[in-house]
Formats: structure tokens, sequence, C-alpha cells
């Protein structure tokens, strides 16, 4: 097989000993800003890879992970809450039982999380992928706003508009970190093994697929069940770092976003998805200034709230019209290919191809 | 000879049109048979009703004594009932072993956890599914190029690996549908060699659509003349060679050119 997979395996370890590194002093020395951004770079990292899993690898364009970040926040945070602290914050409604007496470790939280989000994955792939077209889009978004208006007319199950607050601050950087790991890895080897080729091969040719006896409908229901459960943990998190969450909290721009990374990255690239996650996540702190007011010359010019996400937009339709690829297009970041490359750079440009 | 598969009274409709009509068919374990027509004739819809990509209007497919009939075209693929396109559809971003090792896949025993997580029954599996696909790509003499991709790929071996992907299936019946198209006389003659060699290597039975009549008369044991959708001939190559029927309606095409 690979005759370098020893050094590879060395490399990548080594590579996350670094980040490990890293972490460890920025969870001491870093300030509060700094650890929020590498905080959402890691939790954003994870939904763009499980995202990527329905939209890119499996070309099955879901725009459903808004609807179940909202599901896995709202089920994370109504299990760690104490029943006191239900009570106190349900003023409208009390909520209901077995929420009123129920308190569960943050983990169990979490798992809870994926888990109810992995279901309504399963209730709302069942009908979609049972014909073919572009269902699932119009589906998943519809989806996203039945759940915003439930959550905000539940009064005794979400707290409607008020939403939850007073969560406590679980989720740290160890949490966000081992979350972006674990689902790089889940993800990654799942699109490695011949499950993930079978989800390319729908991509490429759904006929073809069902030609070589690949069940298409549970194909592509693994990769949303998949999607789905992540992003539903992914919300858990997310609700636990912020610790007030509310119904508003959670509209299609979280989707968006999610989208312009997948697409930045690579439709199909699990590392490009992780990449795009942190430039996106980065850029959009670094680009906080555009909507300060400022004066250009003698132009004053007012704060733009949202001018960011024009500056997003515009960079999803350019991509679109001059880098359909990506970062990555749908290759993977491996060492082979880091190897090769420094080694025509050390031939020189002359000999490149 | 034993039966291994029969067609009774298929029949197709798409809104007005009949595009296959009555059509009766019984293949023996391994015979190769052949079922041409002029253009429109609708061979590729007796294939896709086969195949389970339509449901037929009417009629009754029987495999091995089961009925096909509501069965998905995945699960048809599994009891042993292979095809190729027309047009060629290979996953074109995927290696030409790739290609190949997908069609173990929906074999494996593995769960999808098991893969993830590389348990040792996936391991075995995995390992098996490329020795095999090597193996195959041997067979069709493909094996130098298992690492490139396949839309490199020239257009006569495309082809070729089309036909490996299928036999990766495990058929008992390979339907053919033009695998000769766009091949030059050379081309089509290793073809034809080839075709006869897997039949005997895998001990297939072959149905296949073909315009090229040299190729349909020297590989077939019998073949089936379809002319708008209705059977307008049947026999051996000599006998359907003579048949005026047939001579006509390929006539009447060249005619209506
Ligand atoms: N899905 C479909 N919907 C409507 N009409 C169809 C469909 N598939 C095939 N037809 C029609 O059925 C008839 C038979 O088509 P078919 O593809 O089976 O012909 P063929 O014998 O394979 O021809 P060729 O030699 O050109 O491949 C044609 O008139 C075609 O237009
Ligand atoms: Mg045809």
């Amino acid at each position: 097989m690979d005759p370098h997979r020893k050094r590879n395996q060395a490399l990548s370890l080594a590579a996350i000993a670094v980040v490990a590194a890293v972490l460890y002093f920025a969870d001491s020395g870093a300030s509060d800003y700094q650890i929020r951004i590498l905080n959402n770079c890691a939790i954003f990292a994870a939904l763009a890879v499980s995202y990527n899993l329905i939209n890119g690898v499996t070309g099955q364009f879901s725009l459903g992970p808004n609807a179940f970040l909202a599901i896995g926040a709202y089920t994370s945070a109504l299990l760690t809450m104490s029943p006191l602290e239900k009570e106190l914050s349900f003023i409208i409604d009390p909520v209901i039982w077995p929420l009123n007496e129920i308190q569960t470790p943050f983990y169990v939280s979490l798992l809870a999380a994926g888990s109810v989000s992995a279901l309504f994955g399963l209730l709302m792939g069942f009908p979609v992928f049972r014909v073919r077209g572009d269902y699932l889009a119009i589906v998943t978004l519809g989806f996203g706003e039945v759940v915003r208006v439930v959550a905000n007319n539940t009064q005794s199950v979400t707290n409607g508009p008020l939403g939850l607050k007073g969560i406590e601050a679980h989720t740290d950087l160890w949490w966000t970190s081992g979350f972006a790991l674990a689902t790089v890895f889940f993800v990654g080897r799942l699109v490695r093994s011949s499950y993930g080729m079978a989800l390319k091969a729908i991509r490429y040719d759904e006929t073809a697929a069902e030609a070589i006896g690949i069940n298409t409908f549970w194909h592509k229901m693994l990769a949303f069940i998949v999607s789905a459960f992540f992003a539903g943990i992914g919300g858990g998190l997310l609700a636990h770092l912020i610790t007030t969450i509310s119904p508003s909290l959670f509209t299609f721009f979280l989707t968006f976003n999610l989208l312009i990374i997948i697409v930045l990255g690579g439709l199909g690239s699990t590392t490009g998805a992780v990449l795009a996650a942190l430039l996106v996540t980065w850029g959009g702190e670094a680009l906080r200034f555009v909507e300060e007011p400022m004066q250009i010359g003698p132009l004053d010019i007012p704060g733009i709230p949202g001018m960011r996400m024009v500056i997003f937009s515009l960079l999803l339709v350019l991509m679109m019209i001059f880098a359909r690829q990506g970062i990555m297009g749908t290759r993977e970041f491996s060492w082979n290919a880091v190897f090769s490359g420094i080694r025509r750079l050390q031939r020189g440009p002359g000999k490149a191809k | 000879m034993t039966e291994l598969f029969r067609a009774e009274n298929l029949t197709m409709q798409f809104g007005g049109l009949t595009a296959v009509s009555g059509f009766d068919l019984s293949l023996c374990r391994g015979e190769i048979v052949g079922l041409i027509g002029p253009n429109g004739a609708g061979k590729t819809t007796v294939f896709n009703m086969i195949a389970g990509y339509y449901t037929p209007s009417e009629g009754k497919i029987l495999f091995e004594g089961k009925v096909l009939n509501g069965k998905k075209a995945h699960e048809i693929t599994k009891l042993g009932i292979a095809r190729t396109f027309q047009n060629i559809r290979l996953f074109p971003d995927l290696k030409v072993i790739e290609n190949i090792m997908l069609a173990y896949h929906c074999r494996i025993r593995s769960s999808f956890f098991g893969a993830v997580f590389h348990f040792p029954l996936y391991r075995r599996e995995e390992e098996e599914m490329m020795r095999k696909a090597m193996l195959l790509l041997n067979e069709v003499g493909l094996a130098e190029s298992a690492e490139e991709q396949s839309s490199s790929l020239p257009y006569g071996k495309q082809r070729k690996l089309e036909i490996a992907r299928a036999l990766g299936t495990g058929p008992k019946l390979l339907l053919l549908d033009e695998p000769a198209a766009g091949m030059n006389p050379s081309e089509t003659q290793e073809l034809l060699d080839l075709i006869l060699r897997l039949k005997e290597d895998f001990g297939l039975t072959i149905l296949l659509i073909e315009h090229d009549m040299k190729f349909v008369m020297r590989i077939c044991e019998r073949i089936k003349v379809l002319d708008y959708g209705i059977t307008i001939a049947e026999g051996t190559p000599l006998e359907i060679q003579k048949d005026p029927k047939v001579i006509e309606a390929y006539l009447g095409e060249v005619r209506t050119c």
C-alpha cells in the first residue's frame, strides 16, 4: 500500500500535538475575545464538515443546518438546566413534564441533542429521498422556518421568544476542538470508506449507482442523518458557549454562512471545509471594521450593520462565476501531496510540469 | 439447458406512445442473445424494464423463477442482473480501480460503523474488494490504468471499464447496450473476443443490443428483431439475415434517413 503511511501518520500526530499545545497556551493566556474566535472556528469547522457530507460529498442540496442547530441547542440546554433554573425562567407558562424534573450531565445532553436532530433528519429524509429531484432544498428550507415558528409558540417547552437564559457555560476550547476533531475523524473516515465512495457515486450519477446495486435511498438517508447528528451536537455546544438562546438566533443566515464555507472550501472536500471554516470565521471577525462608522477623506460613513453579509454574498457570487472549484475542489489535503509539491518546487519552476 | 430468464408480454407505454408491446423472451443459461432493430425501436426500453428503471405497463419478468416486477434497480442488480448503458456512465472523478471496487460495495457485510471505525471485518472486506477489483482489471486488460481517473481513459477503454464494473456486481445475466458503438474494426474484434472470454470465465448469460450487424451475427446464437416496439422476427443469425421483414425494416429506415 502507501509506502509513506508511517511518516504520514507521524506527521498527523505531530500536527495534532502542535494544535493541542497552541490550545493549551490559549486556554490559559489568550483573551476572552481570542478564545471566542477559536471556539467559533472549531464549531464552524465541524458544522461545515458535516454539512459538506450531504451537500458536497453526496450532492443532495440541503438547507437544513439552522434547523438542526436549533433543535440541538434547545434539546441540550433544556437537559442541562436545573429544575429550579427552568422554573425561574419560564415565567409565562411553566415548563412541561418531564422537562421540569430532568437534569442530565453535559455530555448526555449533547448525545441527546445529536440524536433528536438525527431523528428529525430521518423523518424529513424518508419522504424526500423516495422521489428524485431537488425537493430536499425546499423541504429543509421550510423545516427551518417551521422550527423557528414552533420555538416561538410552544411557550411551555421552549419558553417562546424569551428563549432560554442562564445556560451553564460548559463549552470550552477542549470541548469545541474535541468535537471538531471527532467530526473530521468520523466524516473523513466515512468518506474514504466504500460507503463514502458510494455517496460520491450518487453525486456523479444516481442511475449508474443504482445499476451497480447501491441502495441510493438508504445511502442518502445515511449521509443526511449523520450530518444532522453532528449539527445537533454543534447546536448543543453553541448553546453552552453563548449561554443564552432564542429562536431568532437560528435564522437562515446560519445556513447561508455554512453554505459559503463549503463552497469556498470546495464542495466535497472535507479538508477544504475545515480550511474555509477557519478563513470565514476569522475573516468575519477581521471584517468587523466595515460595519463601524468610518471616515474616508471628507466622507462620513455611518456604521452599516450587515455589511459583512453583503461582502460574503459578493464573495459567493464571484466564486460561482470565477472559481467554482473553491480552494480544494473535490481533492483532499494529504501529506503526500505536500511532499510532491515541495519536490516540484525544489526541482525549479522550469520543470514544474 | 435450463431457463434463467423469461419475459412475458412486456409492454411499455409513455403517454400515448407504445414504445414496446407484447415482448416475449426466454433465455437459457449460457446463451448469448442479440436484440436488434432500427433507431427508436424500443431496445433500450426493454433493458430499462428488465433492470428495474421503468415499470412495465403490462407483462411479467421472471429471473430464476422469481418475479422481478416492482423491484428497484439496485435490488435487481443484487439478484444477479447487471447492465451497461448506451452512453457510457462511469463515475468520472473516481479512479479506474475505485469504479470497480464500488461494484463490490453492494455485497459487503460490514455495517457503516464497521467501515468508519475500521473493524477487522471491514478491513478484510476492503482488501478483498481491492484484490478482486485488480483481478477484474487484469481480466479486461486495464490493470496498468488502475490509478488513473476514469474520465481520462480513451473511449474504447471506458467501454471495457463499464463492462468490468458490471461484472463486479457478480451477475448471472449481463445486459450490454451497444457495447461496440463508436469502435473501429480492430477494437470491435478485440471486444468480441473479450466478451466471449468473460462469458466463459464468469459463466454468464448475455443479452446484447448492437447496431453493428457483423458483430451481432458473429457473437449471438439467437437474435430478436424489434421494430416500432413489436417483435418482427426471431431466429438464428442466418435466418434473420434472410428474413424479408427484417430487410424491409432496415431498408425502410435507410430510405427515410
Ligand atoms: N422515458 C421516456 N419517456 C418517453 N418516451 C421514451 C422514454 N424512453 C424512451 N422513449 C421513447 O421510446 C421509443 C423507444 O426508445 P428506445 O430508447 O428504447 O429505442 P432504441 O431501440 O434503444 O433506439 P436506439 O437504437 O436509438 O438506441 C422512442 O420513441 C423513445 O423516444
Ligand atoms: Mg437504445
